[in-house]
């Protein structure tokens, strides 16, 4: 009982860790715009669209970070503040597109030229039709009435991080270098969720940080959140 | 920088002219030039000031209002010291451009380097108000000071041979923290076909809002050439040659198939990923169209009679 208090202990404060974090590239937005900072005072629309859409990336990564450090590492928290970090994910992306139709004064034919005219916003606007149902499906309630459709769709968030990249690599001016650290950290990450891969990580991990019983750490399984904690 | 007269940081004739300036302008506009003022925008670069007064004017000759000093001066793309745009003024802060030479040479019957001091004394200076679209599609409306390229280039006198004039920035890694990044191929280069040199509407540009050129934006001395796209303004020049091969640019370098050499303002050429129908003027809210040639079509379209603009994009 000891164990479990500890752990509840941590895992709240990891959570207000996570919930903070998250809400901060906001709140420095909200501040560089009261304060007519830099960029934000001169061409604020353009700021935010990259902040939103940057700030958006980092928490899907971070979010796609959670189950490989429970199923590798045996850090079971972490499954914890993959829904929090995918959901403050796709805020960000609504924050994005919002801003994005401002852009175009919420004029349908620039709206659609937009788009289809320019292949960056094209696959952006795919990742975001891919992010929308998953966000919408990522309560528990959600996640109990589909089930096993649950995993099956919530898999989608691949394809989606793949068309983020492309947007990213296709929006900038010359240099891919940034965009293209962004697709090697998500590769990593992918890779990692290959079963053969995984067990070996896990296997050396458990080499390298022992356990007590030198049994390998299991990944946590009871939660509706981990079942998809193999994916 | 208290203890640097002001009479020391601006002649006397432009103090007053200034004055005059503020006036015509009023206060709103006013404020701006007073923060230009400031101590950083203008003494730190060491330029020498150009020798003209603001004309008073409000807005560009469509009745566009001119962009904010600060707006100008706080939101650059000059890649030698940062790609963020509001990080270029603070590292470009105390770019020592005092003394500066240009060298002009090449294909033409006198070669010769200038002190960039000797050329505003040399050439009348004078308050060109332009439009400048960049490629990224955001735009400006720009009190520049200078004198045309193409009195340079007379003065220089291109040889029959000569087809082409290319422009070199400095290079200099160590006071251009940028170009220690390796991914451009620094110094920044540039071109133009000669025609286009000459024409009238291509500035050699040396000061801002009545006052000299600020290091972020270019000094002590810049290219605009208001009809095309922003990064052809060259910024920080140091030699120009007059050849007979179409000049490489940076940007060429860097993607052949997206930036061209003519990189000519046009809303129906899109760069290869994004559109260039319309852009956001810095200060508005709302989308405006792009212009052909940026607005300037009756000077400058005909250098490009005949040509296919999508191929020479």
């Amino acid at each position: 009982m000891a164990r479990l208090h500890r752990s509840r202990f941590h895992f709240t404060w990891l959570q207000i860790v996570t919930h903070l974090g998250s809400l901060a590239p906001l709140g420095v937005m909200i501040w560089d715009g009261v304060h007519g900072n830099g960029n934000m005072a001169v061409n604020p629309i353009q700021e935010l669209t990259f902040r939103t859409g940057k700030t958006a990336l980092v928490l899907l990564c971070l979010s796609l970070c959670c189950t490989p450090l429970n199923s590798i590492f045996g850090f079971h928290q972490a499954i914890k503040l993959r829904r929090p970090l995918g959901v403050y994910a796709f805020l960000y992306v609504l924050g994005h597109f919002s801003i994005f139709l401002f852009d175009y004064n919420f004029d349908p034919s620039m709206l659609y030229d937009a788009i289809f005219n320019q292949r960056y916003v094209l696959v952006g606007f795919a990742a975001f039709l891919i992010l929308l149902p998953l966000a919408v499906t990522s309560t528990k309630g959600w996640q109990k009435r589909l089930g096993k459709n649950w995993i099956k769709l919530h898999r989608w968030v691949y394809l989606a991080a793949v068309l983020v990249i492309i947007h990213f690599v296709w929006l900038v001016k010359a240099d891919v270098r940034q965009p293209l650290e962004f697709g090697a950290g998500l590769l990593a990450l992918f890779i990692v969720r290959i079963p053969a891969v995984k067990r070996a990580l896990r296997a050396a991990a458990q080499m390298l940080v022992p356990r007590r019983g030198g049994r390998p750490p299991e990944p946590r399984r009871s939660t509706p959140e981990a079942i998809t904690s193999h994916d | 920088m208290d203890t640097i007269p002001s009479s020391e940081i601006t002649p006397a004739h432009m103090y007053f002219s200034r004055r005059k300036f503020l006036a015509a302008m009023g206060m709103g506009a006013g404020a701006a030039v007073l923060a230009a003022c400031s101590p950083g925008a203008a003494a730190t670069s060491g330029t020498p000031g150009p020798v003209v007064a603001p004309s008073g004017a409000k807005t560009d000759e469509l009745g566009a209002a001119l962009t904010p000093y600060d707006d100008i001066t706080t939101y650059n793309n000059y890649y030698e010291f940062s790609v963020t745009k509001d990080g270029v003024a603070p590292l470009a802060k105390g770019f020592v451009t005092n003394p500066w030479t240009i060298t002009v040479g090449g294909m033409v019957n006198n070669p010769k380097t200038y002190a960039v001091e000797d050329l505003i004394k040399k050439f009348t200076q004078q308050e060109r108000i332009y439009r400048l679209r960049c490629v990224e599609a955001w735009s400006m409306v720009i009190p520049w000071q200078g004198f045309p390229l193409a009195q340079l280039l007379k003065e220089a006198d291109p040889t029959s041979a000569a087809k082409f004039v290319r422009f070199e920035s400095i290079y200099a890694p160590d006071r251009m923290v940028g170009q220690k990044d390796n991914f451009y191929s620094w110094p920044y280069i540039e071109g133009l076909r000669l025609d286009e040199a000459m024409n009238d509407l291509a500035l050699m540009v040396t000061g801002l809002y009545g006052m000299p050129l600020p290091p972020q934006d270019g000094a002590p001395i810049r290219l605009v050439v208001p009809w095309k796209y922003g990064f052809k303004g060259i910024k920080a020049i140091v030699k120009i040659d007059l050849v007979d091969v179409q000049p490489t640019s940076l940007w060429m370098t860097a993607a052949p198939d997206e930036y061209g050499f003519y990189a000519n303002v046009n809303p129906d050429v899109p760069h290869p990923r994004w559109s260039q129908a319309t852009e956001r003027r810095i200060g508005e809210i709302t989308r405006r169209k792009t212009l052909l040639f940026n607005g300037y079509g009756e000077q400058v379209a005909s250098l490009y009679e005949g040509m296919d603009l999508r191929a020479n994009y």
